[in-house]
């Protein structure tokens, strides 16, 4: 039950997918941090970098996009047992936000990496058979 | 004009074959074809319940709409299989879609006609003035026991429909309820399976319901079946709709468009709104439609809709129904949908 007010708190980012943007960088070093205006945080961070002031501001973040990298979960923690072997991937969707997000609705031997995905709303897990339902985003093959 | 002003429907990838689950049971898949006119079934996924395909069908409704989520005046889901007994569904899908927090939340049910039943009540209040747009959906993941004749059809899916008064893709020119105590189908408390009393589901119970609520309105609207496009029934299977739109007088013209169950089955408080989210996709302006619910218990709503000119503009603004229908499908063996279904019994 001690999960439930972090899982809360997150539901802006998990139901809603809001990240944040940076709308006018204003940071100074350059060769330190490789952030620039315009650029998507997921999920939203307080700064855009350890050493720039930069303003966020809140954004919705494309539910559109391609599979970076991606990995296959075969020893699963234990809430996620009946769903292995799974894939876990990085996405980067259109507007440039990058998220971690289970891969489903396709076979493993069928990913591939720059393959179009979309953001979909799942149950990631459950609090046994009495707890609560928790739900978010996963991504899918967008075809 | 009051009416639909964005619609939308969700169906889940995997199916299963009839005569995969027949071949489990020793049953003739042939005969249950021929007798039912089933031949596959959506299933959700284990991360699928009705919480995710409303959401999902809601924000294709929203995209269609072209409407800020927090106009929402109301989140009304009608389900008989809602994931939690005690917490509503519609909290979560108010906050997914970014409705709250000023909303009114109902979770409905009624049997199969849960779904227009909320159509009815979001309308009611966009028609009354009380708000600018109304949620109404329709969804179930139900279950069939392992063997019953419900295991063939028992699937999942939804459909959402946000009512307004400006902007309106389809009109709603008449509305009418037909309601009796008919005990036809049931699950009591506690209880994971429904139980149905056979045929009885059929003449006094389903068609009579159809039939009254469909006869009354098209009196009400002084219309006769070859004044709609389309027509669109509860679908339990394939076999009850297309009878029931033969007897009425409505050709297969008119009713095949949004006659999914055959390869769909029956998505319970999603059949017939997803049978009309279907039409709604290729409707043309003055088209129109008669639709008519059923849910055990027993009842019927019934809907005159009439689309309008920017019906078009907004057919492809997000997915359609009958591709999501058609295509990406994934065939499940017997084995899997068990396990998807949690017909497995297992140590705690």
């Amino acid at each position: 039950m001690a999960f439930i007010p972090s899982y809360w708190r997150e539901t802006p980012q998990r139901y809603r997918y809001e990240g944040n943007k940076c709308i006018k960088c204003e940071c100074k070093h350059d060769s330190k941090c490789d952030c620039e205006t315009g650029q998507v945080f997921f999920p939203p961070r307080r700064t855009c970098c350890p050493w720039c002031d930069c303003t966020l501001e809140p954004c919705t973040i494309a539910t559109t996009g391609k599979l970076l990298t991606y990995t296959i979960i075969v020893v699963p923690p234990t809430q996620f047992g009946d769903e292995a072997p799974y894939a876990l991937g990085i996405c980067e969707m259109d507007d440039g936000a990058r998220l971690t997000a289970q891969i489903v609705d396709v076979p493993l031997d069928k990913l591939e990496i720059g393959m179009p995905v979309r953001i979909e709303f799942r149950k990631i897990q459950q609090d046994g058979h009495a707890g609560i339902l928790m739900y978010g985003y996963k991504v899918v093959p967008n075809s | 004009m009051v009416g639909i002003v964005g619609y939308g429907a969700y169906i889940p990838r995997n199916r299963i074959k009839l005569e995969t689950i027949a071949e489990v049971w020793g049953a003739d898949a042939e005969a249950y074809k021929r007798g039912l006119m089933l031949y596959e079934k959506s299933v959700p996924s284990p991360d699928q319940d009705v919480i995710t395909m409303t959401v999902e069908a809601a924000r294709h409704a929203v995209k269609r709409a072209g409407i800020d989520p927090a106009e929402i005046g109301a989140v009304y889901v009608g389900s008989e299989s809602h994931p939690y007994a005690v917490k509503p569904t519609g909290t979560l899908v108010a906050e997914a879609l970014g409705a709250t927090p000023s909303v009114h939340v109902a979770d409905f049910e009624f049997a199969c006609k849960a779904g227009s039943e909320s159509m009815f009540v979001a309308m009611s209040h966009v028609k009354a003035g009380e708000m600018k747009y109304a949620l109404g959906v329709g969804a179930d993941t139900s279950q069939g026991a392992p063997g019953d004749a419900l295991e063939y059809s028992a699937s999942a899916g939804s459909a959402a429909f946000i009512m307004g008064a400006e902007q309106v893709v389809a009109e709603c020119l008449h509305t009418y309820s037909f309601c009796t105590d008919t005990p036809d189908f049931w699950r009591r408390e506690y209880q994971f399976y429904p139980q149905h009393a056979g045929r009885f589901t059929g003449e006094p119970a389903y068609f009579k319901h159809t039939y009254g609520c469909a006869t009354r309105l098209m009196e009400m609207a002084s219309m006769k079946p070859e004044d709609f496009a389309y027509c669109v029934f509860h679908q339990p299977n394939g076999k009850f709709p297309a009878n029931a739109a033969k007897k009425l007088g409505f050709t297969k013209a008119q009713s095949e468009t949004g006659w999914l169950s055959p390869w769909l089955g029956n998505t319970y408080s999603g059949a017939s709104p997803m049978g009309l989210s279907a039409i709604l996709d290729v409707a043309k302006p003055g088209d129109k439609i008669l639709m008519v619910s059923y849910g055990s218990g027993s009842g019927s709503d019934g809907f005159v809709w009439q689309a309008t000119e920017r019906l078009p503009s907004v057919q492809k603004l997000a997915p359609q129904t009958r591709p999501q229908l058609d295509d990406n499908k994934v065939y499940l063996s017997y084995g899997q949908y068990a396990k998807y279904r949690e017909k497995i019994k297992r140590a705690k």
